[in-house]
């Protein structure tokens, strides 16, 4: 077994931070896993604009603002990237094993920072009753298939719950030549920002159904139609104000989870209703020396939050390790 | 589309697993078999939805053909799993008893089971069950005890059924729907069987159509079954609730069903469902509300402790259904024309003695089975990394780089797995799911689909716009970007 002073989980924006904070505050032995084949995590499919106004004052893409993280973690040779590195087990002691092509590693950490980001919610969280065609996607599955694969995945789009992700997957379907038939939200209000409201979904008048809920899913093969329907305050169905809309493709944008499985798996206390750390404190875990930073410690909504926030994992990390930090004094 | 017509002794129609459990049987002697499915694969009608259990026999009525057949396909089952390399895991069950008068039905079914010769049946009491099944509801009194209930998994049955027949010299083709049977004036091919693929000559022909075995009766000229589909509703929880249960649970059956059950499937996610509803149309696989609600609350009957944020999906299955019990004969006004219908539950466990039925029934009625000199019995396992321990998968990913190389975080699927289930047959995206688990998960494949599309499209030269969900019509995606 090999031993590291600092292993970071997740090449996002969470885990770039942490490290580079970290390495800031003097740790010098850092390990970063990232499970994909690149570093920046889904902010390479984010290719809107509206990234960094807070972080760098400016506005930027997804990619571009991962970029500023990737060059710098480039220039610190005692921050280890290893790509295409997945964590298949996690003790409370610490003690990590992860595979990658061709070989298998087991390392304890000194400490461990988590930034594993966070998954879509789901068609079957929520249960949507009807059939189970092809063409129900999750919005970042979507935005993948178009943004990085170059395919469209659909021409004539129903788009339940009016997430962010949701509401910007309008307006690049729009752009793509597809018809958007409609946004359907089961709140009265949006649940995403309001500048991608205005400037995903009203300059491109789209219909957006305040109070609906979508009541099936309907389609032999692919998707063919959907039904909707009014709620009332309790989010019960309102009878008769059932709407048919035709399309041939679902997309699920009903907010975010964080992933922790892994730390689940080490013994951290979870909570059962967010998926995230119980914590009295950003970032802290229940277990000593184990942080959690970025989405899978709770969802943000904007990515210079997430770097804020990791850059004080990084701080707490150090000092956990023993350093003496100097981000507290500003 | 083939021009000649070839010749076989059988012709096996329907390619779940009655069909495959009779292709591999036949598969032992020397004659010429093929099976026809008219899905892009295998397993894709009634047997994908079933719920895996490897029933020991109890809760069917004594004298019944299903009730002997699963006794018999219980024991058999395990000894096919092994030769297949298929896991088939002993759970036991426990049909639980809530009141007096439900304790005192357990005696009845205990008597009725052993009359059919279950065994290691006994009743056990509130202690036993608290302390054997601590998330079991604390106001169950007793429970009628069969440890020789399984699962397993049914479209990796079908699978390494399939392969196996096919190694020893079955012939299998997908796509090809039968539209006709023509009767001939021979002695020996009495029919010719019209499929959207050419046209199969037979001595033999083995109805194994599920919910269309009563359209291919009536092409036979036998008229007088119906098949009405019995729609179930499951609902799979997450895999991190793997130890929810011990065993597997049942309320006490009713006249239709065995009830609401928490079982797991094979790879050690909990299950609950099913619901039970006559329909009308073989395609109506519609999920409903209801269903929910009415599953969510009869499982927490039996484990309070279920979460509805537990699920990870759901889905709706038909069971062939057509009278009260299997009906698995020859027709003796159409000879040469053997029906195997109405196979609902426990129909995956009685599979293997249904087939040696058939092979009985072929043989009675004049087809000369000779023993072959070579049947591969054996088959190796298909690999599976969740499945092993961290030492073992250390020398899978020495031994092939690509072990190591995850695609499907929620399941732990490697790229090597996609490849040899591709290897194997998979030709869709869901028939990659079945074999692998790969977004069968709780992300729903939302990370690992792109990925999973590019390496099919790669290892079967299939345009990637072309590749589906299921089948024609169910392409994943519609085009390439900017093509106007």
């Amino acid at each position: 077994m090999i031993n590291r002073e600092l292993v970071v989980v997740g090449g996002g924006p969470a885990g770039m931070a942490a490290a580079i904070s970290a390495y800031e505050n003097g740790v010098r032995d850092i390990l970063l896993l990232e499970r994909d084949q690149y570093l920046g995590g889904i902010l390479n499919q984010c290719i809107h604009t509206g990234f960094g106004l807070d972080y760098f004052d400016e506005v930027l893409t997804g990619p571009e603002y991962a970029d500023r993280f990737i060059k710098k973690i480039r220039n610190i040779p005692e921050i280890e990237v290893s790509l295409r590195s997945f964590v298949v087990d996690l003790t409370e002691d610490k003690v990590l094993t992860y595979l990658k092509p061709g070989s298998v590693e087991t390392i304890k950490a000194g400490a461990l920072i988590m930034a594993t980001g966070c998954r879509e919610r789901t068609r079957e969280m929520i249960h949507i009753p009807g059939t189970r065609p092809a063409g129900v996607f999750s919005a970042g599955l979507a935005q993948k298939f178009i943004n990085i694969e170059g395919l469209l995945p659909g021409k004539k789009i129903v788009i339940v719950g009016s997430g962010d992700i949701g509401l910007i997957m309008a307006r690049r379907f729009l752009l793509e030549g597809a018809e958007v038939e409609g946004i359907v939200e089961i709140k009265s209000e949006s649940r995403g920002l309001i500048r991608n409201m205005v400037q995903c979904v009203e300059d491109f008048n789209i219909p957006v159904y305040f109070n609906h809920k979508i009541s099936g899913i309907y389609g032999k093969d692919r998707v063919e139609k959907v039904d909707i329907v009014r709620v009332d305050k309790e989010f019960n169905k309102v009878a008769g104000t059932e709407t048919r809309l035709d399309c041939d493709t679902v997309l699920i944008s009903v907010g975010l989870i964080p992933e922790n499985e892994l730390i689940e798996m080490a013994g951290v206390e979870i909570d059962k209703k967010t998926n995230s750390p119980v914590s009295k404190e950003v970032n802290r875990t229940s277990i000593p020396g184990i942080f959690v930073c970025g989405n899978s410690f709770k969802v943000y909504d904007l990515v210079d939050t997430v770097s804020n926030e990791s850059i004080k994992a990084g701080c707490m990390i150090a000092e956990y390790l023993g350093y003496k930090i100097t981000c507290n004094e500003e | 589309m083939r021009t000649e017509i070839k010749t076989y002794d059988v012709v096996i129609i329907g390619g779940g697993v009655i069909g495959t459990s009779i292709a591999r049987e036949l598969s032992r002697y020397k004659i010429d078999v093929a099976l026809l499915e008219k899905e892009i694969e295998l397993a894709f009608g009634v047997s994908k939805s079933n719920s895996g259990i490897i029933h020991p026999g109890t809760q069917n009525l004594p004298g019944s053909l299903k009730g002997r057949l699963c006794v018999q396909g219980n024991i058999l089952t395990r000894r096919i799993a092994k030769e297949l390399g298929v896991e088939f895991q002993e759970v036991g069950e426990l049909i639980v008893a809530f009141n007096k008068e439900e304790n005192s039905r357990l005696f009845e079914l205990k008597k009725e089971a052993e009359t059919m010769g279950v065994p290691g049946l006994r009743i056990v009491g509130g202690d036993w069950l608290r302390e054997n099944e601590p998330n079991l509801n604390g106001e169950a009194i007793a429970a009628l005890y069969a440890p020789t209930a399984g699962i397993i998994s049914p479209y990796r049955l079908v699978y390494a059924l399939a392969e196996n027949a096919v190694k020893n010299g079955v012939e299998i083709h997908v796509l090809t729907a039968v539209e006709g049977i023509k009767f001939l004036k021979d002695d020996k091919y009495k029919f010719d069987v019209i499929t959207s693929r050419g046209v199969f000559r037979a001595r033999f022909i083995i109805n194994a159509a599920g919910l269309y075995a009563d359209k291919i009766a009536s092409m036979a000229g036998v008229s007088d079954l119906k098949i009405t589909p019995r729609k179930g509703e499951e609902f799979i929880l997450d895999k991190k609730k793997e130890n929810l249960t011990r065993h597997l649970l049942f309320p006490l059956p009713s006249k239709t069903s065995k009830g609401i059950l928490v079982t797991r499937t094979s790879d050690g996610n909990p299950m609950i469902g099913p619901t039970v509803q006559d329909v009308e149309d073989k395609e109506d696989l519609l999920t409903s509300d209801e269903g929910y609600k009415k599953v969510v609350s009869a499982a927490r009957r039996l484990v309070p402790s279920i979460n509805k944020n537990d699920i990870i999906t759901y889905f709706a299955g038909l069971r062939p259904v057509c009278g009260d019990d299997f009906i698995v004969r020859h027709e003796n006004n159409v000879p040469g024309f053997v029906n195997v219908v109405g196979i609902q539950s426990p129909g995956l466990t009685a599979a293997p003695a249904i087939a040696g039925m058939v092979k009985k029934i072929l043989e009675n009625n004049g087809l000369d089975m000779k023993k072959k000199f070579f049947f591969k019995r054996y088959q190796g396992k298909v690999t599976h990394l969740f499945s092993k321990s961290l030492y073992k998968i250390k020398k899978l990913v020495k031994r092939d780089h690509a072990y190591g190389d995850i695609l499907c975080r929620c399941e732990m699927v490697s790229v090597k797995e996609v490849k040899d289930a591709i290897k194997r047959g998979a030709r869709t995206m869901d028939g990659i799911k079945f074999r692998t688990r790969a977004q069968g998960g709780r992300c729903h494949g939302g990370f690992c689909t792109t990925r999973i599309m590019k390496i099919l499209a790669e290892e079967t030269n299939v345009p990637i716009t072309e590749l589906t969900k299921r089948g024609a019509g169910s392409e994943i995606v519609k085009e390439e970007r900017g093509n106007d």
